[in-house]
């Protein structure tokens, strides 16, 4: 369980927020997706679970174990974090990427090359790929060997900012299937930052909409497609069932004809 | 030709093996200091700035005036060193040259080195702190790894310059390559000055393929290419220390020399002595008039010859003048008290300061004495060496005089005599036992005020030598044996134009005229 209480985080010393008091809390097993425009602070709030970014004001808790008590780095190895830049180390080959926090944790030489090997397996990558180089892949090859990388040390909590931003729209919607069916499998907590409300609606089992620092609906995707009381998230909400009416209609029109 | 040629290639394995001794060491020292500044500044920006500006303001020094002016610096750390341990060190060769280029070489390592490591890839940093990489984990395993690659291009830059930079530390008193370039411009010899200078190049040539070998080892994550650039590296550094300990042992006495060809030819009789005494002996060439006694007074060295007028106004900053014999016995009990340096006695001929003109220029005019060129002189130009403006015999000789010259510039003293010969001076600074006053067909003007005081060609012992009675054996009959001409015939066979001899050769004659005596 993630748990956030009354935080607040301003990189201006308090003349703007990125985020303001907010409070809120993810149970265990669950996939949030938190969308909201660029600048809202959905990856602010993102970041201060793993503590790449400190909290002015307020705590935040995993497993009931305030952040702030334990070394970043320590904190990290026990939390799986994906993002857009993938990030992968260029002058390691794709296993070495894959087993770098074992390695950091001390685990023995066959324990890290089993888990590789378990890791390749699982994100769908051939196995001869894992004494490639990450100039030697695709985008889409190289989220999926960073999403291995992010699951090495079996961490039960994951956090995704963009993750799939920059691929393709094929590629995207595959990894992000794929990346559900992991989810479930493995019985992880997802947090995943996007700003598309389609990925949203489709792989959350619960989405929270951030606007300037604050939380302004949280609630199951159904929950929020049907009705809600602020504009801006009806507006924001319509878009993924305009979009589908649209498709929909298409279809129809097309079975007609043909 | 191939004759000098084959007398400069004897001397490689010395020159060059410390040369590379110098330039290894400058580097590695250089690296080993920049790379904690190199972390340090790339991680905070207001460390960064004062550093890089230092480094660039370092690079802005001439490296022969960085060079000088680390002797005066270690010479005041050598004397506070003495009174608090009782022992002083050499401010000359190796160390003052050890630590100008160690700071010459700093800037392109760390340029090159800040550069690398904060134009990382900004999602590589993010990614090795999301992993779990503590900092120090994050910059042995990802920072400087991949900023590698720069900083060796830095390396490389840094090689260069301080194998070009470490010629230059020749005249304080640090066999080098530049020996051969320094040497060679003071007597004329240009195949001793392409020599060094060719040297030099292949040298820095050679450096940089090896460093470029392990920065393509790096660069393409192939560590035995690099190793094998490393170890290359290595060797030859080994092999040529290695030839120039074997080359020079260890030289139980040490001869001093100025610049200039006199005091080459001298050092050479003089070491020829020492050793048919039966001890080895070495020659250090091309030192500075005042650096060569400072280095005697510290036993840096253990013998030279310098001249009386020289000693009385640079050393014992004397403006008076005295008859001759009443000067030397001034000034032997003199420097024994205040520095222990004993006076062996004088060899018999002066090397003074004077005013020369080419002949038939000065007849024309009719000038004869310095008081008659004071009158034409706002029409003329005079040509000096480096030193003969800064020195008071020139502000006396001025004043006394009223000299007022129309124009005044400065040459290296081989080009001077060319300057007045060729006419693009009229009257120069020369020396009264240069052998080219003959060669050029030049007229030494008198001194009817009797301003430039007299200079004794004098044998002078460092302090720990002082009662050696080897040298005393091998020197002492020098005294009193060499006369003007001979001394002059002598100079002029190193710095003739044709049929010239190394300073070597002309040192065996002077030696069978003493010996004839």
């Amino acid at each position: 369980m993630i748990a956030f209480e009354g935080v607040s985080k301003s990189f201006d010393e308090g003349r703007d927020f990125a985020v303001r008091d907010v409070t809120f809390s993810i149970p265990a097993r669950t996939f949030v997706a938190l969308v909201g425009d660029s600048g809202s602070g959905k990856t602010t709030l993102l970041k201060m679970i793993n503590r790449l970014i400190e909290p002015d004001q307020g705590a935040v808790s995993v497993d009931g174990e305030s952040v702030q008590g334990m070394a970043g780095y320590s904190l990290r190895r026990r939390i799986g974090y994906v993002f857009q830049g993938i990030g992968l180390f260029p002058h390691m080959s794709v296993a070495e990427n894959i087993g770098i926090t074992p390695v950091l944790l001390g685990w023995s030489r066959e324990q890290i090359d089993a888990r590789t090997a378990e890791l390749i397996d699982l994100v769908e990558l051939p196995r001869t790929y894992l004494t490639r180089m990450p100039s030697e892949l695709s985008g889409g090859q190289r989220q999926r060997v960073g999403v291995a990388r992010a699951l090495a040390a079996r961490p039960h909590i994951m956090l995704m900012d963009e993750p799939f931003g920059a691929l393709d729209p094929v590629t995207r919607d595959t990894l992000g299937s794929e990346y559900r069916r992991l989810h479930e499998r493995m019985g992880l907590t997802t947090v995943m930052v996007t700003h598309d409300v389609m990925e949203a609606v489709l792989l959350g089992d619960r989405i929270i909409v951030v606007r300037q620092g604050e939380i302004v609906a949280d609630g199951e995707p159904q929950q929020l497609l049907t009705e809600h009381p602020d504009p801006g998230v009806r507006a924001l909400m319509d878009m993924p069932r305009r979009q589908a009416e649209r498709v929909r209609i298409l279809m129809q029109e097309r079975a007609a004809r043909g | 030709m191939g004759e000098r040629f084959a007398a400069a290639a004897r001397l490689l394995p010395d020159y060059l093996g410390q040369h590379v001794l110098l330039s290894a060491a400058a580097l590695a020292l250089g690296f080993l200091i920049s790379l904690p500044l190199v972390v340090v500044a790339s991680r905070n920006a207001r460390v960064r700035w004062p550093v890089l500006g230092f480094a660039s303001i370092v690079q802005t020094v001439p490296s022969l005036a960085l060079l000088a002016l680390f002797y005066p610096l270690l010479l005041a750390v050598s004397t506070v060193w003495e009174h608090l341990f009782g022992h002083g060190f050499s401010a000359l060769g190796f160390l003052p040259s050890l630590l100008a280029l160690t700071l010459y070489s700093m800037l392109p390592i760390l340029r090159n080195g800040v550069t690398g490591l904060t134009n990382l890839d900004p999602a590589v940093i993010e990614a090795a702190r999301g992993v779990g990489m503590t900092n120090r984990q994050r910059l042995l395993r990802i920072e400087l790894p991949l900023a590698a690659p720069v900083l060796m291009a830095g390396v490389r830059t840094a090689a260069v310059w301080v194998i070009g930079g470490a010629t230059l530390s020749t005249p304080v008193g640090q066999t080098s390559l530049g020996n051969y370039i320094f040497s060679g411009l003071q007597v004329e010899d240009w195949v001793s000055v392409l020599f060094g200078c060719l040297a030099a190049v292949a040298l820095a040539l050679v450096a940089d393929q090896l460093l470029g070998l392990i920065e393509a080892g790096i660069a393409t994550r192939r560590p035995r290419l690099a190793w094998l650039g490393l170890s290359a590296l290595l060797g030859g550094v080994g092999a040529a220390v290695a030839g120039s300990l074997a080359v020079a042992g260890q030289p139980a006495y040490v001869v001093g020399a100025k610049n200039f060809a006199e005091q080459y030819i001298l050092a050479a009789v003089m070491t020829d002595r020492i050793r048919k005494q039966g001890s080895p002996a070495t020659a250090r060439v091309d030192l500075g008039s005042v650096i060569a006694f400072r280095a005697l007074a510290s036993n840096g060295i253990d013998a030279y010859i310098d001249y009386s007028g020289t000693v009385w106004t640079t050393v014992m900053n004397r403006r008076d003048s005295m008859p001759r014999q009443q000067m030397l016995q001034v000034m032997t009990t003199q420097l024994r008290k205040d520095h222990g340096v004993v006076v062996l006695g004088a060899l018999g001929f002066e090397n003074a300061y004077a005013l020369a003109m080419r002949r038939e220029r000065a007849e024309s005019l009719g000038i004869h004495t310095i008081s008659d060129l004071a009158m034409h002189a706002p029409e003329l130009r005079i040509g000096g060496d480096f030193e003969f403006f800064a020195r008071s015999e020139w502000r006396d000789l001025r004043d006394k005089y009223g000299l007022r010259f129309r124009e005044q510039r400065q040459f290296q003293p081989t080009f001077l005599y060319k300057a007045v010969a060729t006419n693009e001076v009229d009257v120069i600074s020369a020396a009264s036992s240069d052998g080219r006053i003959r060669a050029y067909d030049l007229v030494v003007l008198e001194d009817p005020k009797q301003v430039i005081p007299p200079y004794d060609a004098i044998v002078l012992l460092s302090p720990a030598r002082a009662a050696d009675p080897l040298l005393r054996r091998a020197l002492g009959p020098l005294v009193g044996a060499i006369p003007i001409d001979v001394m002059r015939e002598a100079n002029y066979m190193v710095d003739r134009d044709t049929n010239r001899v190394a300073p070597g050769e002309a040192a065996r004659w002077l030696e069978s005229k003493i010996q004839r005596q």
